[in-house]
């Protein structure tokens, strides 16, 4: 009796310690790996952060701490203007796609399939497909046909591809929220008398506007980011941002790309940070 | 829902006359025009361009820019073969064409291959967290993720320049005499892209582990399945839907990439991408260009129809 007792209990205590080292979940190595991942992700934006700061003229040299890059940055017309029009850019392509999206999600989503619907789910996100620089290159020859018809040679190309490639990502969170949506709350709001554009005013936009808020702030950051598409579409003297670092980084780099990379990167994270925070406050 | 009422105000005038199938065609209508104005726009600046494109590539080029209207294969004769200068009967393979196309798809499998390799372990990592602090590390791979594309190819492009970060220390601490050239290596494409498209890997990889069933986990080892057979026999089969897309969305950008050769590999290690850009400014041939992309657009095609075969079924089989 003691006997198989006190194996009972050891048994247990082994079963337990082994339950310790034994996690079912645990992958040798996995952990290690994944450290060095994530340090990996984040260790190369750290020099390029600190060079920033340097009061010499070298990216690699430290000689000590200074703002004189981000002075310089800021007071150079150049920059100022390249900026601007990105933002121009990123706001009108957003916006364009934005309600474009919003029709396009009305249409494709709680409605019983119907012929054609998968049709238009890839002409969406054909963008999402097609490599960037392949829409680049046959924009780049399609522009240039219009332009010798036309002679016109504004900022609305560059507005009109960047809306194109941002469809997609307005597209899918507002298509995301739609789906999941109540429909019951409109039926409720036209059994109250409510028209059907009342409805549609007070009931499903209200509803809606997480998903195109997303949509848009999706948009408007795709937009900015985008490199390839407007090196090849811009004209003369229509530099965005992006593509003046990309000629700015052929040549000698100072300190002063680093700065705009630093508060470009500091940017992304604050805005990041607040949607993160914002959105699992909710939750 | 506003559609169908919509669509029975404009057709209300028939006062409940139409018949079921009447009012099913104009639900139909209503949905396609308000998609409407977004595949208008696509077709003027996304799709119908690429059409143009398939034209070009039959055309001849022009002197100095631009292509002349007469019809001719020689730009798709060219993207695989060459003439010889002299005698134009004497046909052999154009090797500075098959460098390109043979560093593009192999940079790009190694380039899938490696971040499967570092993002499979990672996305392991993310899922196996308490729910509550799995957002958080998630929330640290979106961070690069969401960071211009040109600014992570400069980091990656300072640390490993020959007065970068790793050769000053390398050669302050004298283990070397004379910088190490790692810059505008085809080493450094692989690098970079490897670094730049990480989270494309984790994220689709991340999302099928979630749903992972650590039961099955367990009813592995139950059965004395060892930790490797586990892997490859239990897990593995699970979250191959992730495992494909993950690669598919590596592996597309990355055989049309553009910056990061451009930067990392520079002049001499060009890609497709950078072949591509190159016929229409400096090389000025653009039906060969025309011919390039429809052969990248190719490629990605196929990748994708791989995608839709495999993932489309165990999708629907898993639920």
């Amino acid at each position: 009796m003691a006997d198989t007792l006190s194996d009972d209990v050891l048994r247990r205590a082994a079963e337990r310690a082994q339950s310790k080292r034994f996690d079912v979940r645990t992958m040798p190595g996995f952990t290690t790996i994944a450290v060095i991942c994530f340090i990996a992700l984040y260790a190369p934006l750290f020099p390029m952060a600190f060079y920033s700061f340097n009061a010499g003229d070298s990216i690699a040299v430290w000689q000590g701490f200074s703002w004189r890059w981000y002075v310089s940055a800021w007071s150079n017309d150049l920059v100022k203007d390249v900026t601007v029009r990105s933002l121009i850019v990123a706001a009108c392509a957003s916006g364009i796609a934005t309600v474009l999206a919003v029709l396009a999600a009305l249409g494709t989503t709680r409605t019983q399939p119907f012929r054609g619907q998968t049709l238009i789910y890839v002409l969406i996100n054909q963008p999402l497909m097609v490599p960037e620089i392949v829409t680049g290159v046959a924009l780049l020859v399609f522009f240039a046909m219009i332009k010798v018809a036309t002679g016109y040679t504004g900022l609305i190309y560059l507005i009109a591809a960047h809306a194109a490639f941002c469809i997609p990502f307005a597209y899918l969170p507002i298509r995301a929220r739609l789906e999941g949506m109540d429909k019951t709350l409109e039926a409720a709001a036209s059994d109250l008398y409510a028209t059907p554009i009342q409805a549609f005013r007070r009931i499903t936009l209200p509803l809606m506007t997480p998903g195109i808020v997303a949509g848009a702030m999706l948009a408007f950051v795709i937009s900015l980011d985008d490199v390839v598409i407007t090196e090849l579409v811009k004209a003369a003297g229509q530099d965005t941002l992006p593509t003046y670092m990309l000629g700015q980084l052929r040549r000698a780099i100072t300190p002063e790309i680093n700065a705009i990379s630093t508060a470009l990167l500091a940017i992304t994270v604050v805005l990041l940070t607040t949607i993160f925070f914002l959105t699992s406050k909710k939750e | 829902m506003a559609n169908t009422q919509m669509s029975q105000t404009t057709t209300g005038k028939s006062a409940g006359g139409f018949t079921e199938a009447e009012a099913e065609r104009r639900r139909v209508r209503v949905n396609w025009l308000l998609s409407l104005p977004a595949l208008v726009w696509l077709a003027f600046a996304a799709s119908g361009p690429l059409l143009i494109m398939v034209v070009y590539s039959f055309l001849t080029p022009g002197d100095y820019v631009g292509v002349v209207w007469d019809f001719s294969t020689d730009a798709w004769f060219q993207v695989l073969f060459t003439r010889d200068i002299f005698d134009e009967t004497i046909v052999t393979m154009a090797d500075a064409h098959l460098s390109i196309f043979w560093r593009s798809i192999s940079l790009s499998l190694m380039t899938t291959a490696t971040t499967l390799v570092f993002g499979f372990p990672t996305a392991y990592f993310i899922a196996t967290r308490s729910p509550r602090s799995r957002p958080m590390w998630l929330f640290l791979v979106t961070i690069p993720f969401w960071t211009n594309l040109l600014i992570r190819t400069f980091a990656i492009m300072e640390l490993i320049r020959n007065e970068g970060l790793i050769n000053t220390v390398l050669l302050k601490a004298g283990l070397i005499d004379t910088p190490i050239q790692m810059l505008f290596t085809d080493g450094a494409t692989l690098v970079g892209m490897t670094y730049v498209y990480l989270p494309l890997m984790v994220l689709p990889l991340y999302a099928s582990m979630e749903r992972l069933d650590f039961r099955l986990v367990e009813a592995g080892y139950d059965l004395y399945a060892s930790r490797l057979q586990v892997l490859r026999r239990v897990i593995l089969p699970l979250v191959k839907p992730g495992v494909i897309a993950g690669s598919i969305l590596v592996f597309i950008p990355s055989l049309g990439a553009y910056v990061t050769p451009r930067l990392l590999g520079g002049g001499r290690n060009m890609m497709m991408g950078n072949f591509i850009e190159m016929q229409f400014g400096a090389g000025r041939n653009w039906p060969l260009g025309a011919a390039l992309s429809i052969t990248l657009l190719f490629i990605v095609m196929i990748a994708l129809i791989f995608y839709v075969r495999n993932v489309g079924k165990e999708g629907s089989g898993h639920g």
